[in-house]
């Protein structure tokens, strides 16, 4: 499947492709920690053990912030 | 995912279940109240001077400062905001937008002090000078300065307390900065309230935000709907810090709770670090300079300031 992805640390938009279902797998997959991102989907927070659809457009904002 | 506590989507899944947007925000709620309450943070008709950047860290710490005060009769008109402009170009002035908005939003008096108008000079201008000089980080430059400006305008405002939006990421990464360097003298100032005595010339700093993980604080800000815009200060990835960050970051998608069992350990042991660093406290003086409290006969800010004029 496809997913949009809007990077709020990298202020960037990619597409990927994915084989899995989840978002812990979509984020192993991208080598990103799930410590330091929560997951939005339409406006909403998503658990790492949400089902993906395929074309979801999802926003990962960063816990980190300041200096 | 469900929540643990009722049929409603999860938005986290903490160790002890997951929580659903509302059973989350009174978790949260109800731990920040609960480290007030418990390690007397907040006092009767205390005048309280919130230290904020804009960030969600202190939006947060602001706004629940209010609410508990509001739950518990006391007087809301004892809260003050003060913000520290340190001078990086395209970052502060960015946060200092959402931060004007939030306090008159939120009927809090804001107090906006500068690097600039107090010791001359922007950070983005001085630390370049110093650093020539004297090795510092960037960090470490803008540290002493924001901590002087914070004690002696919280002071000058009147406070009892300066609350900081300290989380227990921030003080994790504390506590093993300090292990590493064997700084225990610095690492006996920490803890929810800061400071190993009381003393006049200090504020006394405490941290509400202290059991909450940064990723909880994060979520808090984005489930109330807080404007916060991402920035990221350009000198972070410069610190020491930012590595114990990453390795910390690491250690916990791998072994959660980490962070937990470092603040949890270190509690255990600030009594004695605290105790041990009593007996060998240099006495507190105040600075020739400029009167505010110093450990030698010029502080450190007045030592920067002083090298950035001879420069």
């Amino acid at each position: 499947m496809y997913i949009e992805i809007y990077n709020e640390r990298e202020q960037n938009t990619i597409k990927v492709e994915f084989a899995g279902t989840i978002v812990k797998e979509l984020l192993q997959h991208l080598k990103l920690n799930p410590e330091v991102f929560l997951v939005v989907r339409n406006s909403e927070v998503i658990t790492e053990e949400e089902t993906l659809q395929d074309n979801d457009r999802i926003e990962l904002l960063s816990v980190i912030s300041g200096g | 995912m469900s929540c643990t506590k009722c049929d409603h989507k999860a938005v986290i899944s903490l160790q002890h279940g997951n929580l659903c947007k509302s059973h989350f925000i009174d978790y949260f709620e109800e731990k920040v109240f609960k480290t007030i309450n418990k390690y007397q943070l907040i006092g009767r008709n205390e005048k309280l001077c919130v230290a904020v950047s804009g960030g969600k860290d202190s939006l947060t710490v602001l706004y629940l400062t209010k609410k508990y005060l509001e739950k518990n009769n006391l007087p809301a008109n004892n809260l003050l905001a003060l913000a520290v402009d340190e001078g990086i170009d395209q970052y502060r002035e960015k946060t200092l937008i959402d931060l004007k908005k939030f306090c008159t939003e939120h009927q809090v008096p804001l107090t906006v002090v500068s690097f600039q108008e107090e010791l001359g000079k922007t950070l983005d201008q001085a630390y370049p000078i110093i650093n020539k000089d004297a090795s510092k980080k960037p960090c470490n430059v803008c540290g002493v300065w924001r901590r002087y400006l914070l004690n002696k305008h919280a002071k000058k405002l009147g406070a009892d307390k300066v609350i900081t939006g300290h989380n227990l990421d921030d003080e994790a990464q504390a506590i093993i900065m300090n292990i590493f360097k064997a700084n225990t003298g610095l690492a006996a100032r920490l803890g929810p309230i800061s400071g190993v005595e009381e003393h006049d010339l200090f504020i006394q700093r405490v941290k509400p935000l202290y059991f909450c993980a940064e990723k909880e604080v994060r979520l808090y800000a984005l489930l109330k709907n807080f404007q916060i815009q991402f920035t990221e200060c350009p000198y972070s990835k410069e610190g020491y810090r930012h590595h114990i960050q990453e390795m910390l970051n690491d250690f916990e998608h791998k072994y959660k709770g980490t962070k937990q069992g470092i603040v949890n350990s270190f509690l255990a042991m600030l009594p004695l670090l605290q105790n041990q660093e009593k007996k060998g406290l240099s006495s507190i003086q105040q600075c020739s300079k400029c009167q505010e409290a110093s450990n030698k006969d010029v502080c450190n800010a007045c030592m920067m300031k002083e090298t950035i004029q001879n420069a």
